[in-house]
C-alpha cells in the first residue's frame, strides 16, 4: 500500500512512550532562518559540504556515540575507499558500501567535472548527530563550522544529515 | 529543505546509483539557487521500492516476549569510546589526529 512520508516525530513520541522514557523534547526555534541568497550563478559556486552521518577517514580517530561534539577535517580529494561510517541510529550496510549515500562527494566531483558547479571547498566536515544537547550544537559545534565555512569562503554549503 | 523519504541512511541517495544521487544533490543546490523564503522544503518524488511495508517498522519497538505490554529498546548502546567501522582502523591513527577538531563544551 502506498504511504505518505514517515512522521517521524509522531514514531518519536510513540516510541519513547512504548519504552516509558518521558516525551521527547524538541528543540523550537521561535525566529524564522535567516535567508541568505547566493550572489553567483551555480555554475561558478565554491561548495562547501558538511554531513552528520558519523563520517571519517581511515587514519583519523572514529566518533563515539554519547554526544559527541567533536568533527572531522576531510580532505575533498580524499579516496571513497578511505571513508569510514559508524552510528548508532541507522543501517551502515549501505553506507558503508557507498559512502555517497550520506557523504555524497562522488556526486560532488561529478558536478565540478561536468561543470554544474565552479568547484568544491578544498576540506569538507564531518560530526556525529545524535547530540541530545541542543546547547552544546547551537553555542558550541554549529558556530565552529560556520568559521570554518567562512574561512574557505565557499558560496553554499551542503548540509546532509542523517 | 529537500526531503527524500528513504530508509534513514540513505538521505543522499540509493548505494552506487549515480544518477539517484545525483538527482538528490542537484534538487538540493537548485533548491539553494532559486529558494525566495527561509524554511523553504521540497520532498524528493524518488520511491525506496514499490511497496512501502519497509515503513510499518520504521521507529516501532518490538514486544517483549516475557512481559506482556512491555518493549525491547533496539537501539544501538551509547558507547562512549570511538567505534570504528573497522577495528584495524583504530590502529591507523597517527599521534593526536591533526584533522580531528575537539571542541570545549
Amino acid at each position: 500500500m502506498r504511504q505518505g512520508p514517515i512522521d517521524y516525530i509522531e514514531r518519536t513520541r510513540e516510541q519513547y512512550a512504548a519504552l516509558g522514557y518521558p516525551p521527547y523534547q524538541w528543540v523550537r526555534n521561535q525566529e524564522p532562518l535567516p535567508l541568505s541568497i547566493p550572489t553567483k550563478p551555480m555554475h561558478e559556486w565554491r561548495v562547501g559540504l558538511i554531513a552528520s552521518g558519523g563520517i571519517y577517514v581511515a587514519g583519523q580517530v572514529a566518533f563515539h556515540f554519547r554526544d559527541d561534539i567533536s568533527y572531522r577535517e576531510i580532505s575533498c580529494d580524499t579516496p571513497t575507499d578511505r571513508i569510514r561510517t559508524t552510528h548508532f541510529a541507522y543501517d551502515l550496510t549501505d553506507s558503508r558500501r557507498d559512502p555517497n549515500v550520506v557523504f555524497p562527494m562522488d556526486t560532488l566531483r561529478g558536478l565540478v567535472r561536468d561543470g554544474t558547479v565552479g568547484e568544491l571547498s578544498h576540506t569538507a566536515y564531518t560530526f556525529m548527530g545524535g547530540i541530545y544537547s541542543a546547547r552544546k550544537v547551537r553555542d558550541v559545534l554549529a558556530p565552529a563550522l560556520v568559521t570554518r565555512l567562512l574561512e574557505d569562503e565557499v558560496d553554499v554549503a551542503l548540509m546532509v544529515p542523517v | 529543505m529537500v526531503y527524500l523519504d528513504f530508509p534513514l541512511g540513505h538521505t543522499a541517495g540509493r548505494a552506487h546509483d549515480v544518477q539517484s544521487q545525483k538527482d538528490v544533490v542537484m534538487a538540493a543546490l537548485s533548491l539553494l539557487e532559486e529558494a525566495r523564503d527561509p524554511g523553504s522544503a521540497t520532498t524528493l518524488p524518488q520511491r525506496w521500492s514499490n511497496d512501502d511495508a519497509w515503513k510499518d517498522t520504521v521507529m516501532r519497538p518490538k514486544a517483549k516476549a516475557d512481559r506482556e505490554g512491555a518493549f525491547d529498546d533496539d537501539r544501538v548502546e551509547r558507547f562512549a569510546t570511538p567505534q570504528y567501522q573497522k577495528s584495524e582502523d583504530a590502529d591507523l591513527v597517527t599521534g593526536d589526529c591533526p584533522t580531528c577538531v575537539w571542541l570545549e563544551e
